[in-house]
């Protein structure tokens, strides 16, 4: 294991710009890193190191004849729910194991068009429908920090790769906290933006109302970098928000002060179901964010209690008619062996989706179907508006809400799979976020019983300078993030 | 139970997702723990309370109708299971 291997982006950035270390010997150092640790780890589906090498020899053209962007030739992991042209995308499902999609998402573009170097694709639960990476139809994906312990889910593989120096950085998705709940459970930092500020063309369908793509990176400023990288308009995309969005890095060049800054505790986040240690790592935090300057709050978000039947019933709504597209006819799994088209199709879906996949689909089959559909689905989108107005009447008082990313740290490999119910409540605190369409980043603050904290740290719309502001403070005045695993 | 065997095999058939007996039988469970999960809402009042769709503000974007480039016929067939020309080969949907 080299120095190179715990490298955030800008310290990357400045050896890369000053010609001390070559875009190619530091994807080397990451691909040797994989080499050690990887079968312990397992974040990666589909590892491409020559096709890294070549953009890595690109992206050392590009510093040389000063064409460089802040993040030419650092290498990145994508989850593999990103189409990447001739590069298999397989959703962590046997329905795509073969699909080698003919385009890149817009988001992986973007890092491409910067002359970023992909190591590889990372590992996801199926379709990114699960907490934990153990969903992968393949393999799942190990704690660094113990890997006796689930990475957490659903970009598992990203947090992971990130937390065990094998990627200097990730890009996830987060439907309900598959961003977040894994950065938190591997000790790094994971943002959700806002709904329609990053893309998603390319970026496969799981519940259209609530998916984002989202960066995991080893600091704050990192995030805000690979944000500004990804973010902003796509016509191709009809939820992508107008505008030309700000530079995410700018906003952290102060001094750390919060003096003026308010922020609000919503009492429901810290109510039963939270370890102890969880608590009182994120307790401790906010004292930390009070003696920066902010001002601090207890608030209440009265129906966050109907937001997990709210989010199970509509992301599996969503799922069922998206994934509807895998029939065997146009690509993916095919199973042909039945008389007729529907029998083929029904063979093709029973075989090529796994469990978790198929409960979804039929969960949101039965709340669309009729006779079900005002009790469950309308019922469903009335509490959203709910939740929704809970956040907009706090933020009226409030800049910014502090809770716990995950109520629980890293749970142990197998410990909740025979129970989707248990499965299902680790999201309760991050969830809300999507449903409401806002942003939130998870930050280390911590470990109890030797396993990473993170905090959450949710915002208006659109408000994520101010979230990567206040992360970067409380970074700078803690050494959270910098804790590396033994692995 | 909010679901039975008939219902969830219903449901299978609606999502066009074939099932053994075996699956129904933990269906029948693991679908009808979730949903009752989804009690909680009834305590809710949502009496004159719009639905929300999704959580972005921007509805029925438009852009001028100009002509661009899109994937060839070859580029949209290269991952069909089954090809026969420049088509999706299928089962008949029709009867004789």
């Amino acid at each position: 294991m080299s120095d190179l291997n715990w490298l955030t982006i800008q310290q990357a950035r400045d050896l890369l710009a000053t010609r001390e270390v070559s875009s190619v010997e530091l994807t080397r150092s990451c691909l040797e890193r994989i080499d050690s640790v990887e079968d312990r780890v397992r974040s990666f589906i589909t590892l491409t190191p020559e096709a890294a090498l070549q953009q890595a020899e690109a992206a050392d053209r590009m510093l040389a004849d000063g064409t460089a962007s802040p993040l030419t030739g650092i290498p990145v992991q994508i989850k593999d729910v990103m189409c990447t042209e001739g590069v298999r995308t397989t959703c962590a499902s046997r329905m795509l194991e073969d699909y080698i999609p003919v385009y890149n998402a817009t988001a992986v573009d973007r890092l491409f068009r910067q002359g970023a170097v992909m190591l590889g694709k990372g590992n996801m639960d199926e379709f990114a429908m699960g907490s934990s990476c153990e969903n992968s139809a393949f393999h799942p994906t190990f704690n660094p920090w113990d890997t006796g312990r689930v990475p957490g889910g659903s970009s598992g593989g990203a947090a992971a790769s990130v937390a065990a120096g094998e990627a200097v950085y990730a890009l996830g998705s987060d439907t309900g906290g598959s961003v977040r709940q894994p950065a938190s459970l591997c000790g790094v930092v994971g943002l959700k933006p806002s709904y329609g500020l990053v893309s998603r063309y390319g970026l496969v369908a799981y519940a259209s109302s609530l998916d984002q793509i989202g960066p995991i990176g080893r600091s704050v400023a990192d995030c805000a970098l690979a944000l500004s990288a990804v973010a902003g308009h796509d016509p191709r995309d009809a939820t992508s928000l107008p505008g030309t969005p700000p530079d995410f890095l700018a906003g952290l060049e102060d001094n750390g002060d919060l003096t003026g800054l308010r922020l609000g505790v919503p009492v429901e986040y810290f109510a039963e179901g939270i370890e102890d240690g969880v608590r009182q790592a994120v307790v401790q935090s906010i004292t930390t964010l009070e003696q920066l300057g902010a001002s601090v709050r207890e608030v209440s978000l009265p129906s966050t209690k109907y937001a997990l039947a709210c989010y199970y019933i509509i992301a599996p709504s969503e799922c069922s008619a998206n994934l509807a597209r895998y029939d065997g006819v146009k690509y993916g799994f095919s199973e042909q062996q039945a008389e007729d088209v529907w029998g083929a199709m029904e063979q093709t879906r029973q075989k090529g989706f796994g469990p978790e996949v198929t409960r979804r689909i039929m969960l949101g089959t039965f709340a669309l179907s009729s006779g079900y559909y005002d009790a469950y689905y309308l019922k469903a989108q009335q509490a959203r508006t709910l939740i929704r107005r809970d956040f907009d009447a706090v933020f009226e008082t409030v800049d910014a809400l502090v809770t716990p990313t995950s109520p629980v740290v890293a749970f142990p490999v197998g410990e909740k799979t025979g129970d989707p119910v248990q499965m299902y409540l680790i999201d309760v605190s991050t969830l809300p976020v999507n449903i409401a369409g806002l942003p939130g980043l998870s930050v280390p603050c911590g470990f109890s019983e030797g396993l990473p904290v993170g905090m959450q740290l949710i915002g208006p719309h659109l408000s994520e300078p101010t979230l990567l502001r206040v992360g970067h403070a409380y970074e700078q005045a803690t050494d959270w993030h910098s804790h590396r695993p033994g692995l | 139970m909010p679901l039975d065997r008939a219902q969830v095999r219903h449901i299978a058939s609606l999502a066009r997702i074939g099932i053994s007996e075996d699956e129904i039988e933990i269906y029948v469970d693991q679908l009808s723990d979730i949903i009752d999960q989804f009690e909680v809402l009834n305590q809710l009042d949502t009496v004159g309370v719009e639905p929300t769709g999704h959580a972005g503000d921007l509805r029925a974007v438009m852009r001028d109708d100009e002509p661009a480039g899109s994937l060839t016929p070859e580029e949209t067939l290269k991952n069909a299971p089954r090809r026969e020309g420049e088509f999706f080969r299928v089962k008949a949907v029709l009867d004789e």
